[in-house]
């Protein structure tokens, strides 16, 4: 069973239980009306081949640092309540979680679009990198510069 | 000493994941990418065209950028975290 940490922003191997993400979100104020996940998944197919591994590698230290300011910046930004960003690493199975951003608002409408924004922006600016591993060997994804 | 640290596709291009430099007590990213140039001609290539970004103690640095003696000095190709 996984444990919520109290870091709104983490990089982990081990995955993670968006239920209870969610929940630790709800105890952070009781003015949250609205909440927006984004969960990433591993997919099985990429450019018509199937993917038999994939597998995450990031900057440690810029990348934590990375998502954190861009976690400030969404609470800012949007003026919705609290984010929290998790980003895992290492290998992932098709289908297994990867990515989960959770955006708390008083309203769902600047929660939407700040879970939006957070999403595009992490893989904007975040030093985290994927390889896709197929019949035909693996290759490190750069289609999203 | 400088630390490079080589990160995803970049690694195999140069043929390890970190190694140290001695370039004194200053230097800039610009002269470091000419260095490079030499050993490793494509890594020094794509500081140059832009293709990769280059940051200086985990902040995005510019060719102007100085680097210090002790710094961390990473090169990073293009990002693909999260999920389409």
């Amino acid at each position: 069973m996984s444990t919520v940490m109290e870091s709104k922003v983490r990089i982990q191997r081990e995955d993670f239980s968006v239920t209870d993400e969610i929940e630790a979100m709800k105890k952070v104020s009781r003015n949250i009306g609205g909440i927006v996940v984004f969960l990433g998944t591993g997919r099985e197919m990429s450019k018509g081949q199937n993917i038999t591994k994939l597998s995450f590698e990031h900057y440690p230290k810029m990348a934590e640092k990375k998502l954190e300011e861009l976690r400030l910046k969404a609470i800012d930004d949007y003026k919705i309540i609290d984010m929290s960003i998790i980003h895992r690493i290492g290998e992932i199975d098709i289908g297994e979680n990867i990515v989960l951003i959770v955006a708390a608002g008083e309203h769902r409408k600047e929660a939407f679009s700040a879970c939006e924004w957070a999403i595009t922006e992490l893989k904007r600016t975040t030093p985290i990198w994927k390889s896709e591993t197929t019949s035909t060997g693996e290759v490190w994804v750069q289609d999203t510069p | 000493m400088i630390t490079l640290k080589y990160f995803a596709s970049l690694r195999s291009i140069a043929g390890k994941d970190e190694e140290s430099l001695d370039l004194g007590n200053e230097t800039t990213v610009q002269k470091l990418s000419e260095i490079l140039a030499k050993t490793t001609p494509q890594i020094g290539e794509m500081i140059q065209g832009k293709k990769i970004l280059v940051a200086v103690n985990q902040d995005v640095a510019t060719l102007d950028t100085v680097i210090h003696d002790g710094d961390e000095v990473a090169f990073l190709p293009p990002f693909s975290g999260g999920s389409k």
